[in-house]
């Protein structure tokens, strides 16, 4: 009888802990999030390790880290979600990054993006039913001098053309 | 710490230089190419040859040539530079081989080319000579001796008025003399006070402040340290994208060297002056770029732009004066104390002092970055040191400044670079990103590229941007589809005048200019796509006559 007393949102924090208790990397972030001495405008780097830690960043996640920080959940929410960096959804195994920036695009990565969306049947953004790879796009990661560049997996690959880039995806396949 | 510490570093890591020196491009561009491994192969090679006695092998920061990377300098005794083009790890022998005149068929590329002997190098003096991960190495190309310099010789306000008769003005694109903006801040009465380093550097196919990150960090921890001793600030940010992990981990190296030598923290050369830094790291969002936006993400919330006033000057981070600038603007401080204000105002034009450095790419020959002295005019950049337009085709148009920016037509290839000539054009300076586009660039595509951008970018804090490029890019859209009349352009044009006049911030207010400089010189391109009206011409028949190039 209770739990009735209790608001869902108490209850669904009380299950964000729960879940918490028995995971290490929660205790990793906790560490983390003790560096910054639990400062309320280290948000963002928290973040940053979380998704570092988990791949994606859940909303147990989010409500956890609100706890911590002492903050609103609507306003680690809402920081998680005005950033381009942060995934609310899991990510492939590998990914895949297309830039798009203005030399890249110059130089034809409009039709290594065709190709690849071709090649894997997704949309910028999202992936594949198998799990295997997500297709992500970037709006320019600086390495304008070997344009057009894509990144395999966090590593940068200099003046794709289509073809190279299908092979490389072939070989996740 | 003291002068004399610091000269022992200088005289110490000299006495330590061999005689000839071989040095491996690491910035990103060369890295994803395999820079490491050629670096250590050609280290290998060297021991293996028994030539560490004469022969240093050094990582290096950017060498500007980024399109023809990686890149591998020598530096022989006789003051003779070789530079190697498009090297690969197993070229490594042969390169070692070629010291001693052995053969080596690796391709070798000009140092007199135009595209180094025309650049003025201050900002990028270092870039490609020093390890940008060994404090050592800057400290013995002269680093760290103009902070020594302000700290013991000279008054706040002293700083300030060298700064301001240097005639610097901001390298982030506005063009705000930084004299001016660092007296405002020393000036705002409280306490506490913060200089903020913005590395948002958010235009797309712009990366100058990556490689200045990334070959030189301590330029602009020292840029920051002076600014923060100029103002009385005692606390510094430095923001930098997520997308920079490489300017990020150096940045992380160097302030821990400063700290560990006493050149950052508490007591610096034995004064009171304290100056920490920490990093901010950006999260992927182009609003970010714009101060009131950066300020609060700094302090980790969305990253939306406030209404100014209050100017950050006056109330910035937490409340309190806050000094923001830009990367290039931090590191030309140090040159600028170390050699006189008078020095560097005899670079460049009456209005824009000194040198600026541009990413030069798209469809030009020689991609890469280059510091030329303000002023210079556009064809000497696109032409004798990018090489023109590859595959004999004719360079259409320059497009500066990013999405902010504009695209200045073939014609105008005579114009000369400084904030003024290219603001007259419709365009602006930006940060420092210039695309060359050839005769097969269609405009109104470029139009809709950026408009898309910037559709994706607007933060959705005020109506006119948030609404208003979606409306736009729907209406390029259309145009380029061929489905758009005569309706459909005018409605543009009175929308870009609208989100212009009507935006908070930056973003919104400079998000027509690329729509509204390639209808100014390419307007043929976008008539060429109308369909006919079925409803007869809109109004008069006439074009709106705002828009109709003077």
């Amino acid at each position: 009888m209770q739990a009735t007393n209790i608001s869902t949102g108490q209850n669904r924090l009380r299950r964000a802990l729960d879940h918490a208790s028995g995971d290490k990397r929660f205790k990793i972030l906790e560490v983390h999030m003790k560096k910054h001495q639990f400062r309320q405008d280290a948000l963002i780097e928290v973040l940053h390790k979380a998704q570092e830690l988990f791949g994606y960043l859940e909303d147990d996640l989010l409500l956890f880290v609100a706890h911590k920080l002492k903050l609103p959940p609507s306003r680690v929410y809402g920081v998680a979600t005005f950033y381009h960096f942060f995934n609310l959804k899991p990510q492939g195994e590998h990914t895949c990054v297309v830039c798009l920036g203005t030399a890249c695009y110059v130089k034809g990565a409009d039709k290594v993006m065709n190709a690849l969306q071709d090649r894997l049947k997704i949309r910028p953004g999202e992936t594949t039913p198998d799990g295997k790879v997500s297709l992500l796009t970037a709006r320019c990661i600086g390495a304008c001098g070997i344009a057009p560049a894509v990144t395999y997996d966090g590593h940068v690959a200099p003046k794709q053309t289509a073809e190279a880039a299908l092979e490389k995806i072939n070989q996740w396949k | 710490m003291q002068l004399d510490d610091l000269n022992a570093i200088a005289e110490k890591e000299k006495a330590a230089a061999k005689k000839v020196c071989l040095r491996t491009c690491m910035s990103a561009g060369c890295m994803s190419s395999q820079a490491d491994v050629i670096n250590k192969n050609l280290d290998a090679e060297v021991k293996a040859r028994g030539l560490e006695g004469e022969v240093e092998v050094r990582r290096v920061g950017c060498m500007g040539f980024c399109g023809q990377g990686p890149l591998v300098g020598v530096d022989h005794d006789d003051g003779r530079h070789e530079l190697f083009e498009f090297v690969k790890p197993e070229d490594a022998p042969a390169i070692v081989n070629s010291l001693k005149g052995g053969p080596c068929d690796v391709q070798r590329g000009d140092p007199q080319h135009p595209f180094f002997a025309k650049q003025v190098k201050i900002v990028r003096a270092n870039g490609g000579i020093i390890d940008p991960e060994s404090i050592e190495d800057y400290i013995a190309a002269g680093g760290y001796q103009a902070l020594h310099q302000v700290l013991t010789e000279m008054k706040p306000a002293e700083v300030i008025e060298e700064i301001t008769k240097s005639g610097l003005r901001g390298r982030g694109g506005a063009g705000y003399p930084t004299g001016l903006k660092w007296g405002t801040v020393a000036k705002s009465p409280g306490g506490k006070k913060y200089v903020v380093c913005n590395g948002d550097e958010g235009d797309p196919g712009a990366f100058m402040d990556r490689s200045v990150l990334e070959s030189d960090p301590h330029l602009v921890l020292e840029g920051m340290a002076i600014a923060a001793y100029a103002v009385g600030a005692d606390q510094g940010f430095l923001y930098v994208r997520a997308e920079y992990p490489l300017a990020i981990s150096r940045l992380q190296i160097a302030i821990k060297q400063a700290k560990q030598l006493g050149l950052l923290g508490g007591g610096i050369f034995e004064t009171p002056f304290i100056f920490n830094v920490d990093i901010r790291i950006g999260a992927g969002a182009f609003v970010c770029g714009e101060e009131t936006a950066l300020m609060a993400s700094v302090e980790g919330k969305r990253g939306t732009p406030r209404p100014r006033p209050p100017f950050p000057a006056e109330s910035g981070l937490w409340g309190c004066p806050t000094l923001i600038n830009n990367v290039e603007t931090f590191a030309n401080i140090a040159p600028i104390i170390g050699r006189g204000a008078d020095w560097y105002a005899s670079f460049g034009t009456e209005k824009s002092k000194g040198t600026k450095v541009f990413a030069l790419t798209g469809k030009i020959t020689n991609n890469g970055l280059i510091e030329v002295p303000m002023g210079i005019p556009l064809r000497q950049i696109v032409e004798e040191m990018g090489g023109g337009a590859p595959d004999g085709r004719k360079i259409k148009s320059v497009q500066t400044g990013g999405p902010s920016g504009g695209c200045i037509p073939a014609d105008f290839l005579d114009t000369p670079v400084d904030y003024e000539s290219l603001t007259k054009l419709g365009s602006i300076m930006g940060s420092g990103g210039m695309v060359v586009m050839d005769d097969t660039t269609n405009m109104v595509e470029i139009a809709r590229f950026y408009m898309e951008f910037c559709m994706d970018e607007s933060c959705g804090k005020c109506i006119p941007c948030r609404a208003g490029t979606v409306q736009m890019h729907h209406l390029l859209e259309k145009i380029a589809q061929r489905k758009a009349t005569l309706r459909d352009l005018i409605k543009l044009e009175e929308l870009c005048d609208m989100v212009k006049n009507t935006s908070l911030c930056g973003l919104g207010q400079t998000a027509p200019n690329p729509v509204l400089s390639t209808l100014k010189f390419f307007r043929k391109e976008y008539e060429d796509l109308l369909q006919p009206d079925q409803f007869g011409p809109p109004g008069n028949g006439q074009p709106n006559p705002q828009s109709a190039p003077k």
